[in-house]
């Protein structure tokens, strides 16, 4: 079942199909529905708690799934499907899995005793991708493309939080992944520095790439996004597109959300 | 970042004539500072140094030191044996004990309920007993189990191989047994405690990227985690160093044994027990020296700047008064440590100024 969607999906199509999880008694996530289609922007809002980094971090295996599946491009990140049974995969063909999805974290997490350069060539080097000397071209590549090309030799610590998160974002694209994942990838930063960072995922929703973005820049997700999904309690209580969700709500836990983030 | 490069001497004193500091606008940068007086840290050095003084006065006139005695046997052959074999057993015994310690750790870290058990077992059990009665017990194994090799598991009639354990333990591995083991249960414990303290976005962040386990470890946690492993991980090999001397008790001669031997014979006990401090003192000193660097390696990164080494310090205060002695116009370039780029020179532009100012002061 899984190849033939396999060869038929066209690069990055995610399919989130009654996902539950739960934390210790807790469930997070209730039974969550939806597909990303190739080159889709869409941005996740909700309130705090609703299970939208949990979901995010689901889609690559970061977070296993009590029930449901998440498939990208019909492929189980974790297991593999053969006659009804679910086989758990080696810890290499999950790595190898993983690589077609990045992921850019709200506290950046880059390696801070690399340079920012280091931090981006790492994971084509390791994985025996690239050469060193072709991971760096690569790397000065994207280090340019998020406008940070005189920072290479410069320790994260050195950088300030906008431009870590953009050399976060280049680290992310090293492995030419088919989905981008954003986790509130502007919360921990400075107001003066967001737009820096919203700037570089604008242009990467031009290029084509499927973007699922948790943000609560309400702002940035009616601009940049296909479609919003809303969150609440682990379910998806409203979607569409942003001209509809978030000018003109139904669901009143939307309406009450987007009046107090935009009051 | 322009205004803040280190400027040519003659060229400040031009553009601020000393009205200048009359007037509201002041430009700090360019006025000597007259520093704060702290009496009570000068009396309290004044009493340290009376006190110092005052014990290398004895160390030099009391002659129950007899320092001839120490010069002769300072660098005699049995000590100098005994030496190298405490550096012996220092050296094979840390790498053995952070071998294996390096591996309890990663067992205790495991997903494996019976690694986890199995290392903390070992742990308990290494770190219970004694030093000297693990070395004594280990050296006299062959009560225990008069032979040790190959055969048929759970009996003990047929042997593919089989030696008796006398000569199979002598006593430096049963020293060298006794003291990796030990090392390996305390090492072990030092290494969790530094891989733990490494954050946990950074293994997720390395397993979002499929960095494999080995070079996620290796190249992402190791690195990150040598900062608290270190200084801990020196204290220990320090401690081993001096704990290596319990191994006299199986007759082993190093230095401490050796010096044993020769103040029986000749009861000039201080002077030659003077003999063992100062050997382990430089032996230490080494230690601490290496320590100081390997830190600093692993530093890179979690401070914008490193400061400068004290060698980079004693070579740039050298170059401030060779500058000053030769009324130089140019002062000497500002002292930058390693991996700074740019933010450097903002943050060493007070030592800069410094050698502008007594460069100015002689012109």
């Amino acid at each position: 079942m899984t190849t033939v969607i396999a060869e038929t999906a066209t690069r990055g199509l995610v399919e989130i199909h009654n996902v539950h999880k739960s934390y210790g008694g807790v469930e997070v996530l209730s039974g969550i529905d939806l597909a990303v289609q190739p080159g889709e922007v869409v941005a996740i809002l909700g309130p705090s708690g609703s299970g939208k980094s949990t979901l995010l971090r689901t889609i690559n295996h970061l977070e296993s799934v009590d029930r449901g599946s998440v498939t990208v491009d019909g492929q189980l990140i974790g297991y593999e499907l053969r006659g009804g049974k679910l086989y758990e995969l080696r810890e290499r063909e999950v790595l190898e899995r993983r690589t077609q999805i990045g992921i850019v974290f709200q506290n950046f997490n880059l390696f801070p005793h690399l340079t920012a350069l280091e931090n981006v060539t790492e994971a084509p080097v390791a994985l025996g991708r690239l050469s060193k000397d072709d991971a760096r071209e690569l790397a000065l590549g994207l280090l340019d493309r998020v406008g940070l090309s005189d920072k290479a030799e410069h320790y994260p610590r050195q950088l300030s939080g906008g431009q870590q998160q953009r050399v976060a974002i280049a680290r992310a694209l090293a492995l030419k992944p088919k989905v981008i994942l954003f986790d509130e990838p502007t919360s921990a930063l400075d107001p003066e520095l967001v737009g820096e960072v919203l700037d570089v995922i604008r242009d990467l929703a031009q290029l084509g790439t499927t973007l699922i973005i948790v943000t609560h820049e309400v702002g940035f997700a009616r601009e940049v996004a296909d479609r919003v999904v809303f969150l609440d309690g682990g379910r998806v209580i409203e979607q569409g597109p942003p001209a509809e969700v978030l000018v003109a709500p139904k669901h009143p836990r939307v309406q009450d959300f987007l009046a107090k983030v935009l009051a | 970042m322009t205004d803040t490069l280190p400027r040519r001497p003659g060229a400040a004193e031009a553009a601020t004539p000393p009205s200048a500091a009359s007037s509201s606008r002041v430009d700090l940068g360019d006025l000597p500072v007259v520093h704060t007086k702290h009496w009570f840290r000068w009396s309290i050095g004044i009493v340290v140094l009376f006190v110092v003084a005052q014990f290398a006065w004895s160390l030099v006139t009391n002659e129950n030191y007899e320092w001839d005695v120490f010069a002769h046997y300072f660098l005699s052959e049995p000590v100098l044996q005994g030496v190298g074999l405490t550096l012996l057993l220092t050296v094979v015994a840390a790498s053995i004990g952070f071998f294996l310690g390096t591996l309890l750790a990663l067992a205790r870290l495991a997903k494996s309920p019976l690694l986890n058990s199995a290392a903390w077992l070992f742990i308990w059990f290494f770190r219970s007993v004694p030093l000297v009665v693990q070395i004594i017990v280990w050296y006299n194994l062959g009560y225990l189990y008069p032979t040790l090799g190959l055969g048929t598991p759970f009996t003990t009639d047929f042997w593919i191989v089989e030696f008796p354990t006398v000569q199979l333990i002598s006593a430096f591995a049963a020293a060298i047994l006794g003291l990796s083991l030990n090392q390996a249960a305390y090492s072990a414990e030092i290494i969790r405690g530094g891989l733990v303290s490494v954050d946990q976005g950074q293994l997720e962040a390395a397993a979002a990227l499929g960095i494999p386990p080995r070079r996620r470890l290796t190249r992402i946690i190791l690195p990150q985690a040598m900062r608290s492993i270190v200084p801990n991980a020196t204290n220990e090999v320090i401690g081993l160093v001096k704990g290596a001397s319990v191994v006299f008790v199986i007759a082993l001669p190093e230095v401490f044994y050796a010096v044993q031997v020769i103040y029986n014979r000749n009861s000039r006990v201080i002077p030659l027990l003077l003999v063992a401090v100062v050997w382990y003192t430089i032996i230490t000193t080494a230690l601490s020296i290496a320590q100081y660097y390997i830190e600093r390696h692993y530093a890179r990164g979690t401070v914008r700047v490193l400061p400068p080494t004290p060698l980079q310090r004693a070579r740039h205060w050298a170059g401030v008064q060779w500058a000053r002695l030769g009324d130089s116009e140019t002062g000497p370039a500002p002292l930058v440590g390693v991996d700074a780029p740019v933010v450097a020179k903002a943050t060493f532009q007070g030592s800069s100024n410094d050698a502008k100012n007594s460069g100015g002061a002689g012109a």
